[in-house]
């Protein structure tokens, strides 16, 4: 037979990528999708990985923050482009959850309900889906918490007591700030808002919504809570300044800002980046009035197309079951473990110099074990933002509460109809 | 085989038409086509619905669609109209006074629109940063530049007219090159004035350049969506991000889409959104054509 030459280059183009492809097979790798700083615990996690799994890579993918969960939320649409394991924020957790486009964690093969009782039970209950499924497995927490400048609070002649006792005298502890030192209380009146949402609330009551799918926000909470949040801008003790801009982290490294209530984790960004030179001065205490919540907390999740899915959840049973990785996360990014086991290690136990040598990890811990576990709906990103924008009326438009809140549930109503 | 040489153009022209149908194409269609659906992406594509105009019906009564093109409208004027009535006379200037340094000039007021948009806004949001800002210590003041909602949109506009004043000038120099000279030596001749050269030959001369400019301002302005969005704090919290500063005052139409489309995952009335938009915009171009398109094909000044 006369084969052309052209024939038989592509005869051995083809064999050639035949025998890229087989070679190939061998050697596996799992794509891991992160966002800053998990891609770092991620990354502290690897040499772990590789001795127990030398035949498997892992890719890890990092994007920031924002660029992260629209990647993920493009791929999901087009069931193109999914990693083996799928970081998820807390914020995102919901929406995700309600896809359907993960693995459900808590059938076979996985069965990972018999593992619930390893985490706290808060991080759970964000973990699961409307039916009872999980979809993700948590792997840090945010136990909320009052950060305080020490400083500051004597220098106005007040005690920690002052701040937490009740929302009535950390406000007035505010004014007393303001008038003997300058700063300001808070960064954003929006602070008091957003903690009071969270407390008083019941085990499976939801933020926003109720399991059944009612709207919350014309509750006598979010009342409370807007009334908390405008009584702080009319005193004055609020810097009106949004989370993450420079102004607050300006705010912060001068000690213009006297208090910030967030998840534990933040002690890792003021040390690392926002304010390293004001170590020592911070403290850290219950949240006011006897409070407790959860900010942020990040999951790990295998999506229903997946392509190598049994080692995916060997790798997130490396990153969130096992001890010493998740102190491991802890010690490179702060990551405050989900892991109830890792939170009995002597290094809790350790003073923190950047809050002036307290044992703050204990209290953290104390805190987490009473967080409600506050079911999340794949509505509240939607939900948040509406509030937020009335609650902006409230503060500089001099809108009524009552209205505002009405607004608010009417088009979070019109919006979710979709 | 022989190759059939009759196929070859077809082949190169081929990668046009490969590029054009993925990137343009078909993108148009599926939102055409995501704008009749409900769709919540994050449950992939077999979750489509059929809602008919349901999604044109919502985004049009949706507040913040009504806000968004409020601002949209302000910051395309508060910006847009200034950046004309700056360009023409600069590059009136610069085309008649300076010889040597001209190139210098266009360049450096070109300079901002070819830079990222993104590094601008965020170069000028620490330029307006209220307590720490260069802008507030040069003026003496204290004034909350992006974290107010008087300050913000006009904050907004004065980036958006530095970054496009000298896009416009460069248009208008380039009318003005073309030009006849003789045109202009038959006036001194005749005695005119340096204003009634401008007011009489240049201005009239320059009315189809004046009309593209404007046209592409327009597109631009209606479309704005880097600027407020990294000004405003598109890093913020999940709540707040890429909506436009305190009470919304900067977020733009263009924004609004976004958010519904990637913070709630409402992709068909993100869609439709932007198909009302398109036709706000085209109408707004027509517009624009009939009320000063008219006889730009004809350069005379006649």
């Amino acid at each position: 037979m006369r084969v052309h030459p052209f024939g038989r280059i592509l005869a051995a183009i083809v064999t050639l990528a035949l025998a890229a492809c087989s070679a190939k097979d061998e050697r596996k790798t799992i794509v891991v999708a992160a966002f800053p700083d998990l891609d770092r615990a991620v990354k502290a996690a690897l040499p772990a990985w590789k001795r127990a799994h030398p035949d498997i890579d892992v890719k890890v993918v990092s994007r920031e923050y924002g660029d992260h969960h629209t990647a993920m939320t493009t791929a999901l649409a087009t069931g193109s482009g999914l990693p083996d394991v799928m970081a998820i924020d807390r914020d995102y957790i919901g929406k995700f959850a309600a896809s359907g486009g993960f693995e459900n964690l808590a059938g076979a093969p996985y069965d990972a309900a018999a593992h619930k009782g390893k985490f706290v039970s808060f991080a759970i209950a964000q973990a699961s889906g409307p039916s009872g499924n999980l979809v993700a497995i948590p792997t840090d927490i945010g136990p909320g918490t009052l950060l305080y400048r020490k400083d500051i609070v004597e220098q106005a002649g007040l005690t920690e007591a002052d701040l937490t006792k009740s929302w009535e005298s950390y406000i007035a502890s505010g004014k007393r700030i303001k008038e003997k030192t300058g700063a300001y209380l808070l960064a954003h009146a929006a602070d008091i808002r957003d903690i009071y949402l969270r407390s008083g609330l019941s085990d499976g009551e939801g933020m926003y919504f109720r399991g059944d799918g009612t709207i919350l926000v014309e509750s006598q909470r979010f009342v409370r809570a807007f009334e908390l949040g405008l009584a702080a801008r009319r005193a004055g003790i609020d810097a009106k300044t949004p989370h993450w801009t420079n102004e607050w982290s300006e705010g912060l490294k001068r000690g213009r800002i006297a208090t910030q209530m967030m998840g534990a984790w933040l002690v890792g960004h003021l040390k690392n980046g926002l304010a390293p030179q004001t170590s020592g001065m911070w403290r850290s205490a219950n949240l006011p009035s006897g409070t407790y919540g959860s900010y942020g907390g990040s999951f790990y999740a295998i999506p229903a197309k997946a392509g190598n899915k049994a080692a995916a959840w060997e790798f997130v049973k490396l990153m969130t079951m096992e001890r010493e990785i998740q102190l491991g996360s802890m010690r490179a990014v702060d990551a405050f473990p989900a892991l109830r086991e890792a939170q009995n290690d002597p290094y809790f136990e350790q003073p923190i110099e950047f809050l002036g040598g307290q044992v703050a990890r204990v209290l953290w811990r104390e805190i987490a074990e009473k967080i409600p576990a506050v079911p999340v709906n794949r509505n509240d990103t939607l939900a948040a933002a509406i509030v937020n924008a009335e609650f902006d009326k409230v503060l500089n438009e001099n809108k009524g509460i009552g209205a505002a809140l009405a607004d608010a549930k009417q088009l979070i109503e019109q919006r979710i109809r979709r | 085989m022989r190759w059939n040489r009759r196929y070859a153009p077809y082949l190169f022209i081929a990668p046009f038409f490969v590029l054009f149908f993925v990137f343009s194409l078909f993108p148009l269609a599926f939102s055409m086509y995501l704008s009749f659906h409900q769709w919540d992406a994050a449950r992939g594509l077999e979750a489509m619905r059929w809602v008919g105009v349901d999604n044109y019906l919502s985004a049009l009564t949706d507040p913040w669609f009504r806000k968004s093109l409020y601002n949209t409208v302000w910051l395309a004027l508060a910006a847009g109209i200034p950046q004309h009535l700056v360009a023409l006379p600069l590059a009136y200037l610069i085309h008649t006074q300076l010889r040597k340094s001209r190139n210098f000039v266009i360049g450096a007021y070109f300079l901002p629109y070819i830079t990222s948009s993104v590094a601008i806004a965020l170069i000028f949001s620490t330029l307006l940063s209220k307590d720490f800002g260069v802008v507030n210590a040069a003026l003496g003041t204290n004034i909350d530049w992006l974290g107010s909602a008087d300050y913000t949109k006009p904050a907004v506009a004065i980036v958006v007219f530095w970054r496009y004043v000298g896009w416009n000038a460069l248009l208008y120099l380039t009318a003005l090159q073309g030009i006849d000279k003789e045109i202009y030596e038959a006036a001194r001749i005749d005695g005119a004035s340096s204003w009634q050269q401008f007011r009489d030959i240049s201005l009239p001369m320059l009315r189809p350049m004046i009309y593209l400019a404007v046209t592409l301002t327009l597109i631009f302005n209606l479309q704005l969506f880097e600027e407020p969005f990294i000004l405003t704090g598109a890093s913020g919290a999940a709540r707040e991000a890429g909506l436009g500063g305190v009470g919304q005052s900067a977020m733009t139409t263009a924004m609004f889409m976004y958010h519904l489309a990637f913070s709630d995952g409402n992709f068909g009335t993100a869609s439709a959104l932007s198909w009302i938009l398109f036709a706000i915009i085209a109408s707004l171009t027509w517009v624009n054509s009939k009320l000063f398109g008219r006889g730009s094909g004809n350069l005379g000044p006649h």
